[in-house]
This record gives C-alpha cells, structure tokens and sequence, in this order.
C-alpha cells in the first residue's frame, strides 16, 4: 500500500518560478521516509501541495489510494502535517490550538479532549496548556504544532524541518517521538537540513533539487556508496613526523591533531593497527564531514552536470 | 499506551453531516469567544456612538426638527441607528478575523483540514452575525432608556436583522480575501459602508430630498435594509417591504456564489 503518490508533479508560482517540475515520487506505507534537499529546492512546495496548501499547475497526488483532485477531503482527513513556518494565532492558549484544529478536522469533542490530553503529556506540554501561544520557547512551539498535526491521529504525518531551531535536547525528545509513532505504524515523511537526523531516523530518503528528484534509494545504500570516509583524531601526546601509512592518507591539522582518510576497502581497525605500530596513540576520534552530507552534496553536484 | 495508531484511520466523525457540524460549530464558538474577550473593542464602541447620537440628536436638538413621517424624531432614527451598528460590527467581525488568519497564516488549519469551503464561509458568517446581532441588541437596549418604542412586527424586525447581518458578514469575507494589509480593511467601512449607510436614510426620509437625490437614494441597497427595518419597528417605511426582501436575498445570494468562487480558486489564501 502506497501512503504518498505523487505522479508528474507541477508547480510553477505566479511570478514564473518552476518549483517543481514533474515529480514523481512513491512512498510506501509505514516508511520513514526523508526528502532531502537544498534551500530552495521545491521540498515546501512539493509538502504544500500535497497538504492542500499550495496549489499544483499539474500532475496527480494520491494518499493511500485518494486522489487529491477527486476526494480532497479524505485526503486531507490522512495527513497531519508540521508546516516550516509557525502558523498558529498567536494569542490563544495551547491547548486551544489544538482543540480548534480537532474541531475544524471533525474530531467529536469528547475524543478531542482526550487525545489532546494525552498527546500534551506526551509532548511535555500539558502543564503549559493555558499558556498564550506567543508566550511559549520556539521548542515548545514547534512541540505544539506535532500535537496539533496528531490530534485527528492522521495516518501520514509530514514534517517541513521539525527540529529547525530546537536545541539538541529537545530534538532528540522529538526524535524518540517520531519513532515511537512511526513503529505504531504512522507513515512519517520529513525534510531536513539536519542530515544526521534523516541517516538516524530514516528508512528511505530522495533527494530533490531544482525542483527534480535527484535520486531515490534507500539509507543503506546510499551510505555504502560511499567511497571514502574522513575522520579527525586526537592523539595522546605530539607528532611531528608523520609516518606513511599504506592505503590511509594522513594529515596534520597540528601536532596534535590528524586528519585520515580511510578508502572503502580498508577498517579503522586497520588503521588503528598501523598506529599503535608507529607509537601513536589516540584519545578521540570523530567524523570530520557529516557523511550523508557528503553524499548529498556529490549528488546534487552530479544531478546538476546531467541537467544544464 | 500507542500514541498514534494509525492502522485505526483518523479519529473524525464517521458521518459527513456530523462531522460538518463539528467543524462549524467549532468556527463559530472561535469567532464567539474571539470578539467577546475584545469586547471593549468590538461591543462597547458602538453602544457608546449610539448613546451620543441619541442624546445629541434625540434629547438636544431633536425636539427643534419636529415629526418625521409622524414620528418624533428619537423614534424615528432607532432603526437606521440599530442597523448601522448592525452592519458595522458584521462587517468588521470577519474581516479582521479572517483577515488576521490569513496574516498570521493560522488560516493553513482549516485549508489542511477536510473542511468544505462553505461550511468555512458558514462559520465566519455565523460569527459576523452574532457580533451584529449582539452589537445590535446592545444598542435596541440603549435605544430603549431614550425612546418608548414598541415592535410593530417581531418578524420582520428579526428576519432583516438577520439577513444584514449575513449580506454584511459576507462583504467582509470577500473584503477580507482581497486584503494585503491591515489597511485594506478599513478602506470599505470608512470610504463605502459609512457614507452609504449616512445616505440610506438613518437620520431623515428620503422624501425629504429634492431630485435627483431622491431618485439616486434607490440605487442604495442600504437604504431599503433600513427601511424594511423602520418598518419593522415602528411600522413605517418609504419602500415597500416586499421589494426591500427581494433585494437583499439578490444580493445574499450573488456575494455569497462569489465568496465560495473565491475560495475554491484559493484567491487571496493559496499560492
Ligand atoms: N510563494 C512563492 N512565490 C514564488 N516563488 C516561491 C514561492 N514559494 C517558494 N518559491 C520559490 O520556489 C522554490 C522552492 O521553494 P521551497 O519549496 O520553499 O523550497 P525548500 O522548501 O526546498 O527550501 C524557491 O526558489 C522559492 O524561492
Ligand atoms: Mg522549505
């Protein structure tokens, strides 16, 4: 069962801008699924559409087998979404935000209270409900607007960079959340610019630029795909002279400090091993780039040769 | 406990109908609540405005301008005065409500929402209709420490009530999709409802008006609200009462197809 099917997908704004030109795009039910890209690369635009916010210039969108054009509401009905931008009334408290969005959803009101009770606590809202809108930290906020997308308990739920802005406490409250909603069984699309956060959370991913799908795999592959990796260490004590090392290329950052790079067919158990042979000992060692970072930053270069 | 279980599909109302109501009920009480925690902005300035119009035209220089159409002249302007406020207060109800929904973008709840386009339109002329309505008892309230009148005919007084109220709440809704700015707003109530409502015969009777102006009058919508309404209350009117109903249901119904028009081309909300 697909959750999200978006066919030939068109937008071009008012101005003359092409934001989207012929996306396709599948994800199947139950995925977690990360659309990644750019600034500016249409991701807004293509959740706009499918959430009934923007409308298309062409193409065909389906949720769980409801075509957008022929049953908006059902559609509607099966998502709840976590817009970029805060969009709430600024000066009603909490709870009421999300009440009224049950409301305009058709949750009876009884089932509403409930709910928005317990995704309050979940949330660590709850005993903030009375609170003016405007009166909440941006990570309270952010918070409020996944209990508000949840409270019709929406089977997609689509997140335009969720944890833009939140410190890396409350983002991986939020982290453990969507995982928990998604072994439940929620579909979970998301964007983000945080691309640890799509390699940590994400089953499948497709990266969007200019408007194109780039590319549409799953994580694993993506990161085998990798050809090499660079990480940083800290070494006990200083080196001057560095040795040469077969099949791993070492640098100097300072005396203290080296950069390796380590190709696919060789361990950090390999290099770890070469060291110790050369009397370097090392206290840490780190990534140095982000490695989805790196990948994505080959593809879009790559789907930026193949399209002039 | 599961937190979303999904596999069950969205907890909304399984009936249409009801679910339609949810959502409209849900609008209005937001619309309700909103104007009434404001209320010294959205109630008190009218029944002040009309406390002044009745002591200043009524109580000082009332007496000096005589009967009109056999009336004394305080009982002749509570109609046009309820009415004003009537229109007034309808109008600016939703145009600064949805106005403000549309600004502050929270608007994007009800477009992600399964909510039709005219139950939204339902729900914000509801709310335009119990601030007029509200508004307008508070001035009839007023009205009633000046002036010793009765209610000639308890129907027509409410339904024209009412139906202004709707027309108005509807002029606002289109009012409020056009808008780009705050200033937007207020250009129609200041620069068109205002003089339209002075010249609809408020404060006199079109009879008294030399031509071409007595003539021109008919060309004022309002002018038959009011005095449909005048009819009503004190059983007077320069217009027959039937002409009055056909043309605010003419134009009910050509701005609310326009309202709904707007919506579905998401003019004004939807890139
Ligand atoms: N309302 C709009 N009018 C005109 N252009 C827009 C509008 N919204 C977005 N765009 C443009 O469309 C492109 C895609 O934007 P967006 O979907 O927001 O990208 P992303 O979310 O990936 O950063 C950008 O070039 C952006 O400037
Ligand atoms: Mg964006």
């Amino acid at each position: 069962m697909l959750a999200l099917s978006v066919h030939q997908l068109s937008k071009t704004y008012a101005n003359g801008l092409q934001a989207l030109n012929a996306v396709d795009l599948q994800v199947e039910a139950g995925d977690f699924f990360a659309l990644l890209g750019p600034n500016g690369a249409g991701k807004s635009t293509l959740i706009g559409i499918v959430t009934s916010l923007v409308r298309k210039s062409g193409g065909r969108v389906e949720v769980f087998g409801h075509d957008l054009d022929r049953e908006p509401e059902a559609v509607r009905a099966n998502i709840g979404v976590v817009p970029q931008e805060f969009n709430f009334n600024l000066f009603l408290p909490a709870i009421e935000v999300v009440l009224n969005q049950a409301g305009y959803f058709g949750v009876p009101r009884k089932e509403a209270r409930g709910r928005a009770e317990m995704l309050l606590r979940k949330l660590d809202l709850w005993d903030r409900r009375e609170t003016e809108m405007r009166r909440l930290s941006g990570g309270m906020k952010r918070r409020l607007m996944i209990a508000r997308a949840l409270v019709h308990r929406p089977r997609l739920v689509i997140l335009d960079e969720p944890t833009a802005g939140v410190d890396i406490e409350i983002r991986r409250t939020m982290w453990g959340f969507m995982r928990e909603i998604n072994a439940e069984g929620t579909t979970i699309i998301l964007t983000t610019h945080y691309l640890e956060e799509a390699e940590s959370l994400c089953r499948n991913i497709a990266i969007i630029d200019h408007g194109r799908i780039q590319s549409r795999t799953d994580i694993a592959t993506l990161l085998s795909e990798l050809d090499t990796e660079t990480f940083v260490l800290n070494l006990k004590g200083r080196v001057c002279q560095l040795p040469s090392l077969g099949g791993f290329v070492l640098e100097h950052i300072d005396e203290s400090t080296l950069e390796v790079q380590i190709s696919r067919e060789h361990t950090i158990n390999g290099l770890f091993e070469a060291l110790s042979r050369n009397g370097i000992e090392v206290l840490s060692l780190r990534n140095k780039q982000n490695r989805l970072e790196k990948l994505f930053l080959d593809r879009v270069e790559a789907g930026r040769g193949a399209t002039p | 406990m599961n937190i979303n279980a999904a596999n069950k599909g969205p907890l909304i109302d399984a009936n249409r109908w009801r679910r339609y109501q949810i959502t409209f009920t849900t609008l209005f009480s937001k619309e309700v609540t909103r104007f009434s925690r404001i209320w010294i902005q959205t109630i008190l300035p009218s029944a002040i405005t009309t406390t002044l119009y009745f002591v200043i035209f009524g109580r000082l220089i009332g007496d000096r301008i005589g009967p009109m159409e056999g009336l004394a002249y305080i009982d002749f302007i509570v109609p046009g005065l309820v009415l004003m406020a009537v229109i007034t207060n309808a109008y600016s109800n939703v145009v600064s409500s949805f106005y403000s929904s549309k600004f502050s973008r929270y608007i994007e709840e009800l477009l992600v929402s399964p909510a039709p386009n005219w139950v939204i339109l339902a729900g914000y002329v509801a709310g335009g209709v119990a601030r007029g309505l509200a508004v307008g008892s508070v001035v009839l309230i007023v009205a009633a420490f000046f002036t010793r009148f009765s209610i000639h005919n308890l129907g027509v007084t409410f339904l024209i009530l009412l139906l202004t109220a709707i027309l108005f709440s509807l002029g606002g809704f289109i009012n409020a999709i056009y808008a780009n700015s705050f200033d937007d707003i207020s250009i129609v109530p200041t620069f068109v409802l205002a003089p339209l409502t002075y010249l609809g015969g408020v404060f006199y009777s079109i009879e008294l008006l030399p031509q071409p102006w007595q003539t021109l009058s008919l060309a004022n919508p309002i002018l038959y609200m009011i005095n449909a309404f005048r009819y009503g209350l004190l059983g007077v009117s320069d217009i027959p009462l039937g002409l009055a109903f056909l043309i605010i249901a003419i134009f009910i119904a050509a701005l609310g197809y326009y309202s709904l028009s707007l919506l579905r081309r998401g003019i004004g909300i939807k890139q």
